[in-house]
């Protein structure tokens, strides 16, 4: 039980993500409509559009937290109808609970060696030995890692990110999309990031999908090398000037 | 360390500064009462107040002792807090059972909220001749009264706490996979906490009010019975000592609310000045 103890996550896979001939409305507006998308298990999947165009929606809808007004949600081939256990959401906010201590909002759920778990998944993040510290002592890329901790320690099979990174500044936030880019390469699950930042979908995605008035205008693959360090990379930058056209 | 301890959270952040500025800010909220204590002697003394009406502090201090040593001031001291304590565990456990429920569960809100809203507005102390006919003048009014008295800011501020617990949060643990009982004993009641001890506070003010009421109009003993009785016999010494007696009793009660702010609060921003340093 030292730290020194590489921590080997017990299910690498991901799931698959398949949404066929969606269609959400609120009252008379139709979020998205006739809606498909597929996404293969452990893929890194971008969702870049402007906002009001049904990317929050969509993110819901794979939670479980909302469900379709017509067609079917399935993850793993099973239709989703509730909070699936295997699914983790990462907020904009970090929605950390201030009452309880940064090791305490990591086994959130509790569980068996939820103590050790949540310490393990802490130092993985880069946060050691803060486990006992109160969340209001720490910064805002802190407290994201503290909230991807807590997605991480249950070992997701597929991962939602809401733009998480979208309230840090830019250098803390290159620091979580290199976190973000290992874990997700060491551990495999399926990554679905909602982003209004171009660069930031080009930077992690192996894929960007974007979506603008509940449809999808433009699915294109990203084939960079990992990891992704150069961001002047021509390649690069002419997929994001492609994206933008399509936004 | 800088001084940055000048919210007054911070008392235990002082080590290091020089110990009479320490002590000048100690007893600094003492030095009014003590002026007013010296004024008020002299003014007894020389006869600028007439001292049936307004007996001298060291007169009130003198009554104080020989109750002590005749045993009278506890026995009555101890009769009035026990009858406090009682209303406030009934009163305020049914206030704090209502809100948490009517916080939680809409129907229950529909159907008992109103209805308690409107008798809130009753002040309960109308209540004393027909609390008097029900129980005549035994323990059983005097704890009723003072029941109903902490019940309603212990009921409001746990429903308003119940209720305003960020909904983000909520969402958040049911994401994480939170069931009913985790939630509330997790989420919800900490959340609501902050607000439950300001209704706690509220709540001993009025108990102290509603037992002082209910003891000068019907009882056999407590302070607000000393009082009446020194009454009858001009005991105007005996008289003034009571009221100090409930005046420490209500501060003892806030002091002790806010030590338990301190404990159940250490997460709280506010509650953190003086921990930084030392860790």
């Amino acid at each position: 039980m030292s730290a020194a103890d590489f921590y080997v996550p017990e299910s690498e896979a991901g799931l698959p993500i398949s949404l066929s001939r969606v269609g959400k409305t609120f009252g008379k507006l139709s979020v998205l409509g006739n809606f498909n998308l597929d996404v293969p298990a452990g893929q890194f999947l971008a969702v870049v559009g402007r906002s009001g165009g049904g990317k929050s929606t969509l993110m819901r809808l794979i939670a479980g937290l909302d469900t379709p007004s017509s067609g079917r949600v399935a993850i793993g081939g099973r239709t989703v109808e509730r909070l699936h256990p295997s699914v983790r959401l990462l907020f904009q906010e970090a929605r950390l609970v201030p009452w309880q201590r940064v090791g305490e909002n990591v086994g959130i759920a509790r569980g068996a060696d939820w103590q050790e778990k949540a310490r393990r998944t802490l130092a993985d993040v880069g946060l050691d030995d803060r486990e006992n510290d109160w969340p209001s002592v720490l910064s805002g890329g802190q407290r994201q890692r503290v909230a991807l901790a807590r997605a991480l320690v249950s070992e997701p099979q597929i991962l939602l990110l809401d733009e998480p990174f979208g309230a840090l500044d830019a250098l803390t936030r290159i620091e979580m999309h290199r976190l973000l880019e290992r874990i997700w390469t060491e551990r495999g699950f399926t990554t679905v990031l909602i982003t209004h930042d171009v660069a930031e979908a080009v930077a992690l995605a192996d894929r960007v999908v974007v979506l603008s008035g509940g449809a999808i205008s433009l699915d294109i693959a990203v084939d960079l090398d990992r990891p992704r360090r150069e961001l002047a990379d021509p390649r690069a930058v002419d997929l994001q000037r492609q994206i933008l056209e399509a936004v | 360390m800088t001084d940055t301890s000048v919210a007054g959270y911070a008392a235990g952040d002082t080590r290091s500064k020089p110990n009479f500025k320490r002590l000048g800010s100690a007893l600094l909220p003492w030095a009014l009462p003590i002026v007013l204590l010296v004024v008020w002697e002299i003014a007894a003394r020389t006869g600028l107040v007439t001292a049936r009406l307004m007996p001298a502090p060291t007169t009130v201090a003198a009554a104080f002792w020989k109750s002590l040593l005749n045993g009278s001031l506890i026995v009555h001291t101890l009769a009035s807090t026990q009858r406090a304590l009682i209303g406030l565990a009934i009163g305020g456990g049914l206030g704090f059972i209502a809100g948490v429920v009517n916080g939680l569960w809409k129907p229950a809100e529909t159907l008992l909220d109103s209805t308690l809203q409107m008798v809130r507005n009753i002040p309960h102390l109308a209540l004393i001749p027909l609390v008097i006919l029900w129980f005549g003048i035994d323990e059983t009014a005097k704890i009723f009264l003072v029941s109903i008295g902490v019940f309603f800011p212990i009921y409001i501020n746990t429903f308003y706490g119940v209720r305003t617990i960020d909904p983000q949060l909520v969402e958040m643990a049911s994401v994480y996979g939170l069931d009913r009982k985790a939630l509330i004993t997790r989420i919800i009641l900490p959340g609501a906490l902050p607000s439950i001890l300001v209704g706690l506070r509220y709540a001993l003010g009025f108990m102290w009010l509603t037992l002082i009421v209910a003891e000068t109009i019907s009882a056999t003993s407590g302070i607000g019975y000393m009082t009446m009785n020194a009454r009858e016999f001009l005991q105007t010494d005996v008289v003034l000592l009571g009221i100090i007696v409930y005046a420490l009793l209500g501060k003892l009660a806030d002091v002790a609310t806010r030590a338990i702010e301190k404990r159940v609060l250490v997460w709280h921003p506010a509650y953190q000045g003086g921990q930084e340093g030392g860790r």
